[in-house]
């Protein structure tokens, strides 16, 4: 490379352009690749709607129902992973923090995680029937467990030296709790808020699909039933579109609330 | 000159470790008084229990056997009198520079007001040249400026012992040199009592006013020399005759605890040997 420029071993994009050129080169190819498939004569064209097919029911559905669609299912998604990841973080320090606790909580942990929360679908409308309280208590259940994890492994890194430095500057229990271990928590807390969304996401589209009026799950199910493969299509895009918007605005905020940290994933 | 007087006191110290095979004995009927203004070297074989002779002192160890005490008080917890340095530096990676330095000024056991926490925080940047880092995170700052940080943190809260466990350890050659070079001018310009641990022959003669040579394990107290030079000096003691000659000395007693710990590690070779013998 030309003077004053560092020689960077992985090939990085400088200029804005050629940065979106390389952001957008693999949703072209996508696109691309749908069309050819439709092409090629090899899968019915009945059985793969046209990308522009599927945008202009897009276009449609925004106008109907959709907006209320993405409005129950993200609202959904906030509140389980709210509550779910609320309840994981105190749980998980104390996990992660007691070894006492730790022996006899991570088995129980192991078990509970082990099951997916789809399974216990039929369960939940049993005992909360197929109202907001059931899908609220799948999120939750599936949130907590995803999140209680991923405090436990990083509660367990901190490194007891920062405790120990504190003590001898004269910091009393409050004072370490509040100006050390706090602060070493928060990445782990918003760690546990990226897994928690993304399982969140699978599993309430699982849960509408079994019972629900309204969501995406909802909308994608009744498609089905009407073989509308376009309104198929657009659910699950508007699915993978919102949770990677959650996940981009989620590392937004991580990189600047923990911008002391060696490396932001 | 009437001597100065005692601060810390240890008192036939002796340490126990639980192990599989039943209790080992790490450190065993040590004795040592540690004078005001004293700064004293602890060198031994790596591994010997020098490091939990600090950690008594630093109130994270409770001996097993006899005590140390502080102005004649025994040590029950770690505090704010005693400021520790550790070979791992222990910088809050989540604070800035300043951040890091006024940490224990925001403490209840030491609380200072804003102003004064600033004028602190920036005597000591400037003392250890740390003043264009203010604002950094650690992870910006090379092995040298964190240990130099540690530092400045641990003298903001005006403690009346520095305890160092192999600071300098984990620096390389000419940062090592820097820093020792750094401590004695802190030093010259705020006295404190210091208690130093270290493998190094001449870091040890170069800082400290006395010696102590402790056994392999478990750690006794072997030998305490005088280091025959005062206080300010330079890098030239380095050429003092009496350098090396203290050198030659220290080393050779030094050495022989490494043997003595190699033969406890190896009863095999040691009983070859002896057949070879």
């Amino acid at each position: 490379m030309v003077n004053g420029t560092f020689i960077t071993l992985k090939p990085q994009a400088n200029n804005p352009f050629s940065r979106a050129a390389l952001v957008a080169a693999p949703w072209l190819a996508i696109l691309v690749l749908w069309y050819a498939v439709r092409a090629s004569g090899l899968v019915n064209p009945a059985l793969v709607p046209a990308p522009h097919a599927v945008f202009a029911k897009f276009i449609e559905l925004s106008q109907d129902r959709l907006a209320m669609d993405v409005w129950m299912s993200t609202q959904r998604v906030f509140v389980g992973v709210s509550l779910g990841v609320l309840v994981a973080v105190p749980v998980g320090f104390a996990i992660g923090w007691y070894r006492g606790v730790r022996s006899f909580a991570d088995p129980l942990i192991n078990f509970f995680r082990a099951l997916p929360p789809i399974a216990l679908i039929p369960l939940v409308i049993v005992y909360f029937g197929i109202g907001e309280v059931a899908k609220t208590v799948i999120l939750f259940y599936a949130s907590f467990f995803a999140g209680v994890i991923v405090m436990v492994e990083g509660i367990g890194q901190i490194s007891p030296i920062y405790v120990r430095v504190a003590r001898t500057l004269g910091a009393n229990d409050a004072e370490i709790f509040s100006k050390v271990i706090l602060p070493l928590t928060v990445p782990h807390i918003l760690t546990a808020v990226r897994v928690a969304l993304g399982v969140a996401w699978a599993t309430l589209v699982a849960s509408e699909l079994i019972a629900a009026q309204q969501g995406l799950g909802a909308l994608i199910q009744n498609a089905s039933s009407f073989f509308q493969l376009d309104i198929i299509y657009v659910g699950i895009i508007c699915i993978g579109f919102i949770a990677l918007a959650m996940d981009l605005t989620l590392r937004a905020a991580t990189r600047r609330l923990v911008a002391w940290q060696d490396r932001i994933s | 000159m009437t001597e100065a007087r005692v601060r810390i006191r240890f008192e036939n110290v002796g340490i126990d470790f639980p192990t599989a095979a039943g209790p080992m004995r790490v450190v065993d009927g040590v004795s040592l008084d540690v004078r005001q203004g004293e700064f004293v070297s602890i060198i031994g074989p790596s591994g010997c229990g020098k490091t939990t002779l600090m950690n008594v002192v630093g109130g994270f160890v409770k001996p097993s056997r006899g005590q140390v005490l502080l102005d004649g008080k025994s040590v029950e917890s770690p505090g704010p009198d005693r400021g520790v340095i550790f070979q791992e530096y222990g910088v809050f990676p989540w604070l800035t520079v300043r951040g890091n330095i006024e940490f224990g000024l925001r403490l209840a056991a030491n609380r200072r007001h804003a102003k004064q926490r600033s004028e602190i925080a920036a005597r000591y940047m400037a003392l250890m040249g740390l003043a264009d880092f203010a604002e950094h995170f650690p992870k910006h700052l090379s092995g040298g400026m964190r240990q130099r940080l540690a530092l400045a943190r641990a003298y903001a809260v005006q403690p009346e012992f520095l305890l160092m466990d192999e600071p300098f350890g984990a620096l390389d050659a000419q940062t090592r040199t820097a820093m020792q070079n750094l401590l004695l001018q802190v030093l010259a310009a705020e006295g404190k009592t210091v208690l130093l641990i270290t493998h190094s022959v001449d870091e040890a003669i170069y800082l400290s006013s006395r010696i102590v040579v402790v056994t392999a394990r478990p750690a006794r107290v072997r030998t305490v020399i005088d280091v025959p030079f005062g206080y300010p000096r330079d890098e030239s003691v380095h050429e003092d005759p009496r350098f090396a000659a203290l050198r030659a000395q220290v080393r050779a007693l030094v050495m022989e605890e490494y043997e003595a710990q190699a033969r406890q590690a190896r009863p095999t070779q040691r009983s070859v040997r002896a057949v070879v013998d």
